[in-house]
């Protein structure tokens, strides 16, 4: 029997905008498929009145052409699904130091497929034999030890599904004026997998940890050597040698056959390719952890080993690109994450800031990992600016962009979460703007 | 085999099939005057001993105290012609900057609202300078220099930069010496957060 009910048979309140712009209450996404479908219709219709076109049996249907194949690919209409390079220095299929980024606006749910990861490399990706290749664990140990993949192949195994974000994602949102990026090519340096290896705490209470190691350096066994300092403390508590990547081997350009991760930490810090750990006193120093991913704020100090991710959250449908079609009700679609935790909120506005109504946030909510909202908008068709806005379970709110800019000025674009803003023209385009 | 050593420095053992966190086991009672944050799960003890000597080759990360330098030493005269042939294409002529970063020049600037970051305006070590040539540079042919050229780039670039004389020798006693204007600026954010 369905549960289906037309609008005229709705709670009055459930279709009452709870903030300006259009913003209806998220029960609405939790009384049932019918309920939020009849929310969905156009206002005064019944579900269903539109009319189809006439249905014919298509070729498809009739060509039993299709093969099997020893790995899975996207449909070949979905090809317009990519990763986008950045800036004009790193073309797709180029060598070197680079990066490009995952297209966030394109995806749903809180899983980026391992093709659609974002990668950034310091001088390319190594073609690395998984049997030739070491884990060496040494410095201030008692027994400097060396694993093969083989061996570590054969440790206990632990899972967590845990967003890597780039610490200089998002940071065009410091420039003077709004850039006119998409979401991908805004905040397109954040992804989320199922992480799958071995404890790094295993690892070390092998080797055996002395007790004057407060540090380890991490590096990487690729032609940059990238190297970084991690706080032991850190290791001990949630540090995983990857193995995995959503159930298959890491793939090259995210580390192969495998990486460092350090849930929550700069990107930059969950190293791929691992090839050496080596325990010190205090850190190292190194080209990645001064020149780069260090805050330079005003007055001319530089903040350095800021490690942990603040919450973030942006929208990715509608956002540019990804505009209205005409009038009616909407699901406005977003990510939310932080480094310091579980997402414990997300609000949305549709006018710029002045008003907020709280999401309805997708199960499962995991501490350091991506997070779904949702938000039932009906679009009026007149202008609007959509911001979205997290709290994290420590209770940290998403800065706006005044506020992080006026506690850390604009010579840094590294660690920028601050709330952004998509502006809705009257025709349904959608574009970055400075609310 | 896996020790109660071990145990007592990363925390408490519980036998390899618990389940997750909830499985110490009677160890944990002979151990709990270690300030365990989590337990561990113990492993197969698969790792290899290795020596100093085995992993002398992947051994080069510098502190930047100077530890682990190694013998050797050049002035930046003496690689100026080195700089030519394998920096000046990416980083220009004069340290100038090009399609990579630029080297030279900036000191005094990062206050002012237009930054200079360069190795001499910014980096706060002069050993990460050598750590990070030695390691990853010239970008199409990685580990290829001798530590003497290390020292000599090392020491061109820092003379660029006015921070030493053209005739100065970089070694493990000197480079770690050198004061690099911008190191006062840094401060460890760790275990803060800066918010």
């Amino acid at each position: 029997m369905s549960k289906q009910r037309d609008l005229n048979t709705l709670p009055a309140q459930d279709l009452e905008p709870v903030a300006v712009g259009g913003l209806l209450h998220r029960r609405i996404f939790l009384q049932g498929g019918g309920l939020a479908a009849a929310a969905f219709a156009a206002p005064g219709l019944a579900p269903g009145i539109a009319r189809a076109e006439s249905l014919d049996v298509p070729a498809w249907t009739k060509n039993p052409e299709g093969y099997f194949t020893g790995y899975g690919a996207p449909s070949r209409f979905e090809a317009d699904v990519q990763r986008g390079p950045i800036g004009d220095q790193n073309p797709l299929y180029a060598s070197g130091p680079g990066g490009i980024r995952a297209p966030i606006h394109a995806l749903e749910g809180m899983i980026t497929p391992n093709g659609l990861h974002f990668e950034i490399t310091h001088n390319g990706i190594p073609d690395i034999d998984p049997d030739a290749h070491r884990l060496v664990i040494h410095g201030l140990v008692d027994r400097p030890l060396s694993f093969s993949l083989d061996a570590l192949s054969r440790y206990p195994m632990t899972s967590r599904i845990s967003f890597v974000e780039c610490a200089g994602n998002s940071g065009a949102l410091v420039r003077p004026t709004a850039v006119p990026g998409n979401a991908q090519t805004l905040h397109g340096l954040v992804s989320c997998a199922e992480w799958t290896g071995v404890s790094l705490a295993v690892l070390l209470a092998e080797a055996g940890v002395d007790p004057k190691a407060k540090w380890l350096l991490a590096e990487a066994a690729d032609p940059s050597s990238v190297s970084r300092s991690i706080p032991i403390e850190k290791a001990m508590d949630d540090v995983m040698i990857a193995l995995y990547q959503n159930g298959e081997r890491i793939r090259p350009s995210n580390g192969y056959p495998m990486r460092l991760l350090v849930p929550g930490y700069q990107g930059n810090m969950n190293v791929k390719w691992l090839r050496q750990l080596k325990l010190t006193e205090a850190p190292m120093q190194t080209r990645y952890e001064t020149s780069r991913y260090s805050l330079l704020l005003d007055g001319g100090r530089v903040a350095q080993y800021k490690f942990q991710l603040d919450a973030k959250s942006v929208i990715v449908r509608p956002s540019p690109g990804m505009g209205m079609r005409g009038p009616g009700l909407y699901e406005i679609s977003g990510i939310a994450w932080s480094g310091a935790g579980k997402v414990r909120k997300v609000e949305v506005s549709a006018d710029g800031g002045q008003s907020w109504a709280e999401a309805a946030l997708s199960e499962p909510v995991l501490s350091k990992a991506l997070t779904r909202f949702r938000m039932p908008w009906r679009w009026d068709g007149g202008p609007a600016v959509l911001q979205s806005r997290v709290t994290d379970e420590s209770g940290y709110e998403q800065p706006t962009r005044e506020k992080l800019i006026a506690e850390r000025g604009q010579k840094n674009f590294y660690h920028c979460n601050c709330i952004t803003s998509w502006a809705v023209d009257a025709e349904g385009g959608v574009a970055h703007v400075y609310a | 085999m896996f020790t109660l050593k071990n145990a007592a420095v990363i925390g408490v053992v519980f036998a390899l099939g618990a389940c997750g966190e909830q499985g110490a086991s009677e160890n944990a009672s002979a151990e709990s005057e270690a300030a365990a944050p989590k337990p561990v799960a113990e492993g197969p003890n698969l790792g290899v001993a290795v020596s100093h000597e085995d992993i002398a080759a992947w051994d080069i990360a510098i502190g930047p105290d100077g530890t682990n330098l190694p013998p050797g030493g050049a002035s930046a005269a003496e690689a100026k012609d080195l700089y030519i042939e394998q920096c000046a294409s990416c980083h220009g002529m004069d340290g100038e900057g090009g399609v990579a970063d630029r080297l030279v020049g900036g000191i005094g600037s990062l206050a002012s609202d237009m930054p200079v970051k360069t190795v001499g305006s910014y980096w706060p070590y002069a050993t990460t300078l050598f750590d990070f040539i030695r390691r990853a540079m010239p970008l199409n042919a990685p580990q290829s220099l001798t530590d003497d050229q290390v020292y000599g780039l090392s020491a061109y670039i820092l003379f660029m930069n006015g921070l030493v004389a053209e005739d100065q020798r970089m070694d493990a006693e000197s480079l770690p010496a050198v004061e690099m204007p911008n190191q006062a600026a840094f401060f460890q954010v760790y275990p803060g957060n800066l918010e």
